[in-house]
């Protein structure tokens, strides 16, 4: 367990690191999920890497953890709220309603086009 | 036993210890209803733990600052919680690469759709300069949103507020929106609710197939990206 947790704050801090370095405009956790997705398909080519972290289930058993519990997370940034009450106060229901629009717009337009591109893909492996 | 019950709860409400403690207790019982409730979208465990922490810091007079001293344990977890979406995207890299076309085309007009409605609602609100700059990056996960509103000279705590508000609405809302639509493909369901909602979109969607989640998973992670280079140029288009 803690083996699989330092490979994924190792890949996390390589990350941070690179992001940094070079002045990249990314995240630097998304870098990091992509080195440990290059691990794990690695380990799959290269019998050397399967040990520690990398075997018996480990990284992948310390990610669920994680991912079964990421909606907790969001819990301390919701709960600054409680600074902003002046401004909600001011412009709130604006600010919902916009945000509430928002994201039904966003919802719909992001399932059509899924929806539509795959039909298309299928349809022109149909008929090619 | 402390002669003095107060000073107890000064050394302890300065401690991160009890605020720790609260987030934990109280998403668990938020948490524990909405199981109770089958994950009724109403009993999000995100929103009814916010507003009990909150009115809790409000009664005992206690800064976000000093509750953030315990609950920031939490909010760090937020980063190794995205690398840890490799494990989910390396099992189902078959599913992924079989729609890897669609995922990309709808990656990019949905993280488009998601800011630009913000900025043309906004305005057509007539909020402020300010507040609109905060919400553009709404969709995106609450580290990297903070990061863009930070590029943008906005207030990148309304940022985090505006980020939680936008996942709990796309969380309580995308179930019943699916199921009107009568769109019954999980990997375009999950995707939507990622790019909408991001992580807690994405918390939501694993709740309710494996698959929807794993696609969440994705389109958080490819929004991330997508919205940090978009976010700017849209700002100078469209924010007068």
């Amino acid at each position: 367990m803690i083996a699989s947790l330092s490979l994924i704050l190792l890949c996390q801090l390589i990350g941070e690191v690179i992001v940094r370095g070079l002045g990249l405009p990314m995240p630097g956790p998304v870098l990091g999920l992509l080195f440990l997705l290059l691990l794990l398909l690695a380990r799959d080519r290269f019998a050397l890497l399967a040990t520690g972290p990398l075997s018996g289930g480990g990284v992948e058993n310390a990610s669920r953890v994680l991912l079964a519990n990421l909606s907790l997370l969001f819990v301390p940034a919701g709960v600054g709220v409680v600074q902003k009450l002046d401004l909600l106060a001011e412009h709130g229901v604006a600010i919902i309603v916009v945000l509430a629009v928002s994201v039904v717009v966003t919802l719909l337009a992001t399932v059509a086009t899924f929806v539509l591109a795959s039909w298309l893909m299928t349809r022109g492996e149909d008929t090619p | 036993m402390s002669e003095n019950p107060f000073s107890l709860w000064v050394y302890l409400s300065q401690s991160p210890l009890l605020w720790l403690t609260v987030t934990l207790s109280v998403y668990a019982a938020a948490d524990a209803v909405s199981l109770a409730t089958n994950r009724h979208p109403f009993a999000n465990p995100v929103l009814h733990s916010i507003w009990t922490i909150g009115a809790f810091l409000l009664i005992t007079g206690t800064s976000y600052t000093t509750y953030f001293g315990g609950a920031q344990f939490v909010h760090f977890l937020l980063g190794p919680a995205t690398v840890a979406l490799a494990v989910p995207l390396y099992e189902n890299r078959k599913a992924v690469l079989a729609a890897i076309l669609p995922m990309l085309v709808a990656l990019v007009v949905g993280s488009l759709t998601a800011i630009i409605s913000a900025v043309v609602l906004a305005e057509a609100a007539g909020l402020p300069r300010g507040v609109i700059l905060a919400l553009t990056p709404k969709s995106v996960t609450a580290g990297v949103a903070m990061g863009i509103s930070e590029q943008l000279h906005a207030d990148p705590s309304l940022t985090a507020v505006s980020v939680v508000l936008t996942g709990i609405m796309g969380a309580i809302i995308v179930t019943p929106l699916m199921n009107r639509t009568g769109i019954t493909d999980f990997r375009a369901r999950g995707f939507a609710a990622g790019i909408a909602a991001h992580g807690i979109g994405t918390a939501r969607a694993f709740q309710v197939d494996a698959v929807a989640g794993v696609f969440a998973g994705i389109a958080m992670g490819l929004n991330a990206l997508v919205t940090s280079l978009l976010v700017p140029v849209a700002v100078t288009l469209l924010v007068r």
